[in-house]
């Protein structure tokens, strides 16, 4: 990475997180949880984001701009680990330690199993 | 005038995921335990705090610094091309330092 990252890659990085972001908080809206509840929106959100990523990575890049826009941008954006981490200590913290290990160890096996779907049918085809 | 907040926090997040990358190696790990101790220390604040920042910061800013499928990705894909041990480090490394930042986050929040 020698070279320096150029505007319009820049701008499309920042339009998608806001996109990406805005999703998110979307997700959140529709699936509201109480404080110490269980985060499914979170978790939904941030499988879904893995599956995507991993449909993206497996195509042959069309333009330069798709995995800054959609990858970098939207899909990071999208999927969140600081919600997650402060989710699980909020879990943990309201008397729910199973939850909070649950939540933890749930959604980092979905996230991974999600990618590798995504990623899966090229796999056959190599 | 929420989501505006959310689109902003949302673009200068991922900009700044994506400039560090330029920066450090393994920058996936560094911005994810970041976010998670600017977002633990905004969740120890609480309502101490007016809403709009933790709207803008918190679901905005951290949430797109921050990013669970970039992490995912990178772990299959270390866990594919190199020895799956690299990839299991790569995974408690983030784990345990992320969910470490957000508590430690929390606790100096409550602190202030």
């Amino acid at each position: 990475m020698s070279h320096r990252p150029s505007w319009d890659v820049l701008a499309v990085v920042a339009a998608g997180g806001s996109l990406g972001a805005a999703a998110r908080y979307g997700v959140g809206l529709a699936l509201p949880h109480d404080a110490g509840g269980f985060p499914w929106a979170t978790l939904g959100v941030n499988v879904l984001g893995c599956l995507a990523i991993g449909v993206l990575a497996r195509r042959a890049p069309t333009h330069r701009l798709v995995w800054p826009f959609v990858g970098t941008g939207v899909l990071g954006g999208f999927t969140t680990f600081s919600t997650y981490a402060v989710d699980a200590w909020t879990l943990a913290d309201a008397g729910r330690p199973l939850a909070a290990g649950a939540y933890v160890a749930g959604t980092l096996a979905a996230a991974v199993a999600a990618v590798w779907v995504g990623l899966r049918p090229h796999r056959s085809h190599a | 005038m929420t989501l505006v907040l959310v689109l902003a926090g949302g673009a200068v997040g991922a900009l700044a995921r994506y400039l560090v990358r330029w920066v450090v190696p393994w920058s996936t790990i560094w911005v994810n335990v970041a976010g998670s101790a600017l977002l633990g220390l905004l969740a120890g604040l609480g309502s101490t705090l007016p809403g709009w920042v933790g709207t803008l910061v918190g679901v905005g800013f951290c949430g797109a610094l921050t990013t669970y499928s970039t992490f995912a990705l990178e772990a299959v894909e270390l866990g594919r091309s190199r020895a799956r041990s690299t990839a299991a480090r790569y995974v408690t490394v983030t784990l345990v330092a992320g969910i470490a930042a957000a508590v430690l986050g929390v606790a100096i929040g409550r602190a202030l």
